[in-house]
């Protein structure tokens, strides 16, 4: 069981929430090229280290959050207040 | 493409070329003198033709089909660890070809038939069992999608058929096909040709005969950098680029072709070249109970129970599940993977009750979109991909080493791996196999 650290409801089990996936800049659908959408849509850094991801904490309060979790040990740390989103962990 | 000639009398033709080493006569000849090593390893040479990222049973295969089919000898298979320690050593062994989509059951139909004559090729007994594959289905909706499979398989000419309860019942008497589960089972997708295989003998099968034909093999050796040059993004890499070797936790070597075989860390293989994949890594898990009497004579799958299950030859049931919903590359087990297991056998086979579980263990996974593969060359000259295997890389690796070597060797894409290049994302043609390739749906 993982702990994952909702900021509205507190730790919950991780089978109470959905991993949405890997906090990306969304390219603007007007200017943006084919390509660019296909790899907003499909890539993914999939680090063994630090990454941000989306939370959505579907059996608590419903809410949409972004962490950070270390995808080889499993461990959350909150994101630097006015990190950009989109950065992904740069530790590996 | 491969070869021409039949399969037996290319067998036969290897066999001469290389004799049965192991025989009661060559034990006897012996006698206490050791035997020479097997594998060619020692110190790294400054470079190869090729270098194989990854020593699983795919990286073996491609080294083993470029030395066989191409005669590209001076290949090195690089591990961090040892040789069939991830996913070949840890998946449930099943093949089969039944799957949903026309490229994906051409492909997977290949590599039955290069599994069906493996043991002959190589030269070693991989202990297929050919012992038919039931995919159970509990609702109408999964019903039609067996169906659907059907067709499309018999249209490939691949066996496959939908059966009945009572058909089921025959087949399998452990079963429980009365309307007394919650989900009672109302059909199956019967498909003969499917079974399982020793899964660590074709790893061993292929690295030996690799060896022999001047492959060398380096497990402990970790792949830290791929170097590039030419490329878009920064020291080189990226799109544009072209790999000229790798640096390794033993010393760098020159190389003109990079193969990533690796599963699990496929997308920091291909991050060194600067590509970034469509792949998350999940965990799947999987358990052995402790060894009784034969009773189940096929492979059952239930995908909406998220449980396929296989009796080995020593008697031990092995479970295979969904992959754990999180992306993540902890392989930690958990006790509610062995709860909904255990509860979903049951609804199968209420005759386990007492049954006990041995052990339980996880593999990693490369989950793609669409759950078919990435195979063949990338937009970095010289570095081909053979990834995203997902839940269904073991069935695959024949067909996949002998095309992505002759993909090598050629330059060209074989016909049957067109369909899984990495550049179908891009252009939006996807291959969406999930109704067939995984029981978490």
């Amino acid at each position: 069981m993982l702990l994952v650290p909702c900021p509205h409801c507190g730790p919950r089990n991780s089978a109470d929430l959905t991993l949405v996936g890997e906090t990306e800049p969304r390219p603007d659908p007007a200017t943006t090229t084919p390509a660019e959408w296909r790899a907003y849509l499909y890539e993914e850094h999939n680090p063994a280290g630090w990454c941000r991801e989306t939370w959505h904490c579907r059996l608590g309060c419903g809410r949409f959050f972004v962490t950070e979790r270390h995808r080889g040990a499993n461990r959350f740390r909150h994101p630097p207040l006015g990190a950009s989103a989109g950065e992904p962990g740069e530790a590996r | 493409m491969a070869p021409s000639g039949s399969g037996v009398a290319q067998a036969a033709r290897r066999r001469a070329r290389y004799p049965a080493r192991y025989s009661a006569l060559a034990l006897l000849r012996r006698g206490k003198r050791p035997w020479p090593p097997i594998l060619r390893g020692g110190e790294l040479a400054s470079s190869y033709d090729a270098v194989v990222v990854g020593g699983g049973v795919h990286g073996l295969a491609t080294a083993y089909y470029l030395a066989s089919n191409w005669g590209i000898t001076n290949v090195a298979v690089l591990d961090k660890g040892y040789l069939g320690g991830g996913g070949s050593g840890r998946n449930t062994a099943i093949v089969r070809s039944n799957y949903l989509t026309p490229e994906g059951v051409a492909f997977y139909d290949r590599s039955l038939r290069l599994y069906e004559r493996l043991a002959l090729d190589l030269n070693l007994n991989v202990m297929f069992s050919r012992r038919g594959h039931l995919t159970l289905a509990h609702s109408d909706g999964a019903l039609r999608t067996m169906r659907w499979r059907a067709e499309v398989n018999k249209q490939v000419g691949v066996d496959s058929e939908v059966i009945g309860p009572g058909e089921i019942k025959r087949l399998v008497p452990a079963l429980d096909v009365s309307e007394a589960p919650r989900y009672p089972i109302l059909g199956a997708l019967h498909h003969p040709p499917g079974g399982i295989i020793r899964h660590d003998a074709v790893v061993w099968g292929y690295a030996r005969a690799a060896a022999a034909l001047g492959v060398e093999t380096h497990q402990s050796t970790e792949v830290l950098d791929v170097a590039t040059s030419g490329g878009d993004g920064p020291d080189g890499k990226g799109p544009g680029g072209r790999v000229t070797g790798v640096r390794t936790s033993r010393g760098d070597v020159s190389t003109p072709v990079v193969v990533n075989c690796t599963a699990g860390w496929a997308s920091l293989i291909a991050a060194m070249v600067g590509l970034r994949l469509p792949i998350s890594t999940h965990p799947l898990q999987a358990a052995v109970t402790e060894p009784v009497k034969l009773f189940l004579p096929a492979v059952v799958v239930s995908g909406s129970l998220h449980v396929y299950v296989s009796q080995t030859d020593r008697g031990e049931l092995v479970f295979g599940a969904a992959v754990d919903p999180l992306a993540t590359y902890d392989t930690a087990g958990s006790l509610s993977f062995a709860e909904d297991l255990a509860g979903h056998v049951l609804q199968l086979m209420p005759g386990l009750g007492r049954m006990r579980l041995l052990r339980q263990w996880s593999g990693l996974c490369d989950m793609t979109p669409d759950y078919s593969p990435i195979i063949g060359p990338t937009p970095v000259d010289g570095f081909h991909c053979d990834v995203g295997w997902g839940t269904y890389g073991f069935k695959a690796a024949p067909v996949a080493g002998e095309q992505l070597a002759a993909c090598i060797a050629t330059g060209e894409v074989p016909e049957l791996i067109a369909p899984f290049t990495l550049d179908r994302f891009a252009a939006g043609r996807l291959v969406g196999e999930k109704g067939a390739a995984a029981v978490g749906h």
